[in-house]
């Protein structure tokens, strides 16, 4: 079970470190009115231009081939219900990172979901 | 009274797309994976033929088409419904997985991991429950 524990933690790890990257990244661009094709274009070569987004991108690259190492040896229905973890890596992550204020109920749900990982994670056999 | 029905139908649509593709991106990731071969055996040697052989599977590819559906539709269905409104679909795509790892992939799934899937929609359906913005606007 190491290793499935070790490619959990970086699959998490990485891939909610490269939404954070993104989000920090989009919050430096700021909102967005415009939804006109050009300006949408614009404000993707905008975003190409920001340092965070390219280590979101790798990071999310990253996660996503852990995914695939992960699912080459385990099932769907193991693999997919534990990376639920992320919720509760994002929270934490979102309240130290990008300075968040995380009401009561998302610290319930977010130790719900970890509730549920583990039951998946002890049906494995 | 017509334009309030396609507005809900369109809705109903996107949820239903979100729910679907993406645990159908999943499932298929994972058949084109057992395809490929396990990650345990793989070599830092062996990992260009690796490359080659996710890229060039149909499931892979599948997989991927029907994420990035699940992607766009999420985009969409955004800009005209709450988040609030729409998150909570995203807590069914776990039991939908389990539901299509059963049928597709014919897994054997025990009481005990139902359980922990059920836990785990309950707690995403309780993050979903919170304001979307915690942060002022700048």
């Amino acid at each position: 079970m190491l290793r499935e524990f070790l490619l959990l933690t970086l699959l998490v790890v990485s891939g909610t470190g490269g939404e954070l990257c993104v989000s920090h990244a989009m919050k430096q661009i700021g909102e967005v009115h415009d939804f006109r094709p050009l300006a949408l274009v614009k404000f993707v070569l905008q975003a190409l231009r920001v340092a965070w987004m390219w280590v979101g991108v790798a990071m999310m690259a990253l996660a996503f081939f852990s995914l695939l190492a992960m699912l080459s040896f385990e099932n769907v229905s193991f693999v997919v219900p534990v990376t639920a973890l992320s919720y509760a890596a994002g929270t934490v992550g979102a309240a130290v990172f990008l300075r968040e204020r995380i009401n009561t109920q998302r610290w319930v749900g977010v130790a719900i979901v970890c509730l549920g990982v583990t039951i998946v994670w002890l049906s494995h056999r | 009274m017509k334009e309030a029905e396609g507005f809900h139908l369109k809705t109903y649509l996107m949820i239903a797309c979100i729910a679907i593709f993406s645990p159908l991106g999943n499932v298929l990731l994972g058949k084109g994976m057992k395809d490929v071969g396990s990650a345990r055996e793989w070599s830092p040697s062996a990992l260009p033929h690796v490359l080659a052989r996710i890229c060039s599977s149909g499931y892979i590819w599948l997989g991927v088409a029907s994420l990035l559906t699940f992607f766009v539709a999420y985009m969409l269905v955004l800009t005209w419904a709450d988040y609030s409104y729409v998150q909570p679909s995203s807590s069914l795509a776990y039991a939908v997985t389990g539901i299509l790892s059963y049928l597709l992939l014919g897994e054997v799934i025990t009481p005990l991991r139902w359980l922990g899937i059920a836990v785990i929609c309950v707690g995403v359906l309780v993050v979903g429950h919170t304001a979307p913005r915690t942060t002022e606007r700048v």
